[in-house]
C-alpha cells in the first residue's frame, strides 16, 4: 500500500467518490459551528470592538491562500518528476480556489481596516503581498487556459508555478524592506506570549479546519471534474478518428 | 439573538457576506461543473458502448 | 554562441521598429507623466524614480515576445535546439542580445528623461546604475516569460499577466536605490539585493526557460 497508488486516476475518482459524501457535510458542519460560534458568541474585543468577529474569515482564508498554492507547488514538483496526470489535474483544481481564498482575504482585510485603519487600503506588506499572489494566481489560470495541449499546459504550469514561488517569496521580502506597515504580526505565532487570547482562539481554531476541510473537499470535487473532462477529450477524439 | 455589532455593523457584516457570496460562487461552479461534466461523459461513454455494440 | 549574439543584434537593428519603439515608449512615458500630474518641480522630483523604474520595466516588456516568436516562427529555433550548443547557453544569448538593444539604451536615455522629471542631480548617478544592474534582470525573467508563451497564438497579453509579478522584486528594489540615492540616503542595501536577484535569475532561469522551450518545441 503506497500513497502513488492514488496516482491511478481511477482509483482515485472512486477514492475520492468514497470520501467526499463524509468530508463535504463535515466541512460544512465546521465552518456553520465555527462561524456561529465566532459571529454569535464570542464578545466583543476590548480594542477593537465587534470588528474582531471578522477574524473568523480572514486568518483562516488568508493561511489557505498561502497553503493552496504551496500545495500547488508540491503536486506539480510530482507531476515533472513522477509523472502523473493526476497530480498535474490536482494542481489545476486547486488554482481557482487559491485565488477565491485570497480574494476573501483581501476583501474582508480592507472591509476591516477601513474603520480600524481609516482606510480601505494601504500599501503594506501584507496587503501588498496577497494582491501580487492574486496577480500569481491569475497569470497560472490563464496559462492553463491558454495552451490546448494537456501536457504541455501541466508542463509549462509546473515550471511557472516553481519559478512563481521563488519570486512570490523574494516579493514579500520585497515589500517587507520597502513599507514596515500598518498590519499586525502573526496572529498565530507558536509563541504564547502575542497570540490572541483564548476566548477568540477556540472559535478560530473550529474556522481554520473548516476551510481546511472545505479546501479538501473542493479540491477532490475539482479534481475529479478534470480527470472524467480529460476522459471525456479521449472519447471525443477517438470518435472524430473513427 | 443577534449581536450588538455597534458602529461597526456594516464591516463585519459586509465582510461575512461578502466571503458567502465568494465561497457560494466557488462551490457553485466547481458542483455545476462537475454535474455537467458528469451528465456529458456517462453521455458519451454510453454512446460508445453502443457503438461497440453495433460495430460487433 | 557570439555568432548567435552578433546573429540576433543584426536581426534586431535591421528589423529596427521592434527595439526602437521601447525607447520610443520610454520616453512617451516620461513626457506624459508631466502632463497629467502637473507641472510642480516638487511633486515630480518626489515620483521621478518610481516612474522612470515603471516606464523601463514596461518599455522592456513590448519587445519581449520578439526574443523567441520570430526564431519560432520560421523554424531556426528548432535548429537552435538540436545544435551543438546547450540550449540553455542560447537561451542565455538571447537574453543579452534583448538587453544590449533595450535595456541598454533605456540605461544611457534615463538621466534625459530624469532631467525632464526634476530628478536631483545626485540622483542620476544612481538611476544609471540601478538600470545598468537591474534592466538584465528584467531580459532574463522576460526571456524566461517568452519561452513560456512562445507557442501561443495571442501570446502578448498572457505574456505580461506572467511577467509582471515576476517583476516586482526588482522594480521595488531598483526604484528605492534611485529614491534613497535622490535624498542622499545610503543605497547599500537595495543595490545589493536588486544585484543579487539579477545574478540569481541570470544564473538559474536559464534553465527554466530552456525546460519551458524544450516543452514548447515538443
Amino acid at each position: 500500500m503506497s500513497i502513488w497508488e492514488y496516482a491511478n486516476p481511477k482509483k482515485f475518482s472512486e477514492t475520492a467518490a468514497r470520501i467526499l459524501p463524509v468530508v463535504a457535510p463535515l466541512s460544512a458542519l465546521t465552518l456553520l459551528v465555527g462561524l456561529i460560534w465566532g459571529f454569535f458568541f464570542t464578545p466583543d474585543d476590548y480594542k477593537q470592538g465587534a470588528t474582531v468577529k471578522i477574524i473568523y474569515l480572514h486568518v483562516p482564508s488568508a493561511m489557505m491562500a498561502i497553503n493552496a498554492w504551496g500545495m500547488m507547488l508540491v503536486t506539480s514538483l510530482v507531476w515533472l518528476i513522477r509523472r502523473h496526470h493526476v497530480s498535474a489535474l490536482a494542481a489545476r483544481a486547486a488554482a481557482p480556489i487559491g485565488l477565491a481564498f485570497t480574494l476573501i482575504a483581501l476583501v474582508t482585510g480592507a472591509l476591516w481596516g477601513q474603520p480600524m485603519w481609516g482606510t480601505w487600503w494601504a500599501w503594506d506588506p501584507r496587503l501588498t503581498s496577497f494582491l501580487i499572489l492574486a496577480l500569481f494566481y491569475l497569470g497560472y489560470i490563464a496559462l492553463w487556459q491558454a495552451v490546448e495541449n494537456p501536457d504541455t499546459a501541466a508542463d509549462l504550469t509546473s515550471v511557472l508555478c516553481i519559478v512563481g514561488s521563488v519570486f512570490a517569496l523574494l516579493s514579500r521580502y520585497a515589500v517587507n524592506f520597502w513599507n514596515q506597515g500598518l498590519h499586525q504580526g502573526a496572529s498565530l505565532s507558536l509563541d504564547k506570549e502575542e497570540n490572541v487570547s483564548d476566548v477568540f482562539w477556540l472559535p478560530l481554531l473550529v474556522c481554520i479546519a473548516g476551510f481546511i476541510l472545505l479546501f479538501v473537499s473542493l479540491v477532490l470535487l475539482r479534481t475529479v471534474t478534470e480527470i472524467r473532462l480529460r476522459r471525456l477529450a479521449v472519447i471525443e477524439a477517438r470518435e472524430r478518428v473513427e | 439573538m443577534m449581536p450588538d455589532l455597534g458602529k461597526y455593523a456594516v464591516p463585519v457584516l459586509g465582510s461575512y457576506g461578502a466571503t458567502l457570496a465568494i465561497l457560494a460562487v466557488l462551490i457553485g461552479v466547481s458542483v455545476w461543473r462537475h454535474a455537467r461534466v458528469k451528465r456529458a461523459l456517462t453521455e458519451a461513454e454510453a454512446r460508445r458502448a453502443r457503438a461497440e455494440n453495433g460495430g460487433k | 554562441m557570439i555568432a548567435l549574439l552578433v546573429r540576433d543584434l543584426r536581426l534586431a537593428i535591421r528589423a529596427g521598429g521592434g527595439f526602437g519603439l521601447g525607447l520610443a515608449f520610454f520616453l512617451l512615458v516620461a513626457v506624459l507623466v508631466p502632463l497629467g500630474v502637473g507641472p510642480e518641480g516638487g511633486l515630480l522630483a518626489k515620483i521621478a524614480p518610481g516612474i522612470l523604474w515603471v516606464g523601463a520595466l514596461l518599455a522592456c516588456l513590448l519587445s519581449l515576445d520578439r526574443i523567441f516568436a520570430l526564431d519560432f516562427e520560421d523554424g531556426s529555433l528548432d535548429l537552435l535546439a538540436t545544435a551543438p550548443i546547450p540550449l540553455e547557453g542560447v537561451v542565455a544569448i538571447k537574453a543579452l542580445a534583448h538587453w544590449l538593444v533595450t535595456g541598454l539604451p533605456l540605461t544611457l536615455a534615463a538621466p534625459l528623461l530624469g532631467v525632464l522629471l526634476n530628478l536631483p542631480l545626485t540622483g542620476h548617478g544612481w538611476l544609471v546604475l540601478s538600470l545598468f544592474l537591474g534592466t538584465p534582470a528584467l531580459s532574463v525573467i522576460g526571456a524566461f516569460g517568452a519561452a513560456l508563451t512562445v507557442g501561443l497564438k495571442r501570446g502578448g497579453l498572457l505574456l505580461s499577466l506572467l511577467v509582471l509579478p515576476l517583476y516586482v522584486p526588482t522594480l521595488i528594489f531598483g526604484a528605492e536605490v534611485v529614491k534613497r540615492g535622490a535624498a542622499g540616503l545610503s543605497v547599500e542595501a537595495p543595490l545589493l539585493l536588486m544585484s543579487a536577484i539579477t545574478l540569481g535569475s541570470a544564473a538559474a532561469l536559464p534553465f527554466a526557460a530552456a525546460a519551458a522551450l524544450r516543452i514548447n518545441l515538443r
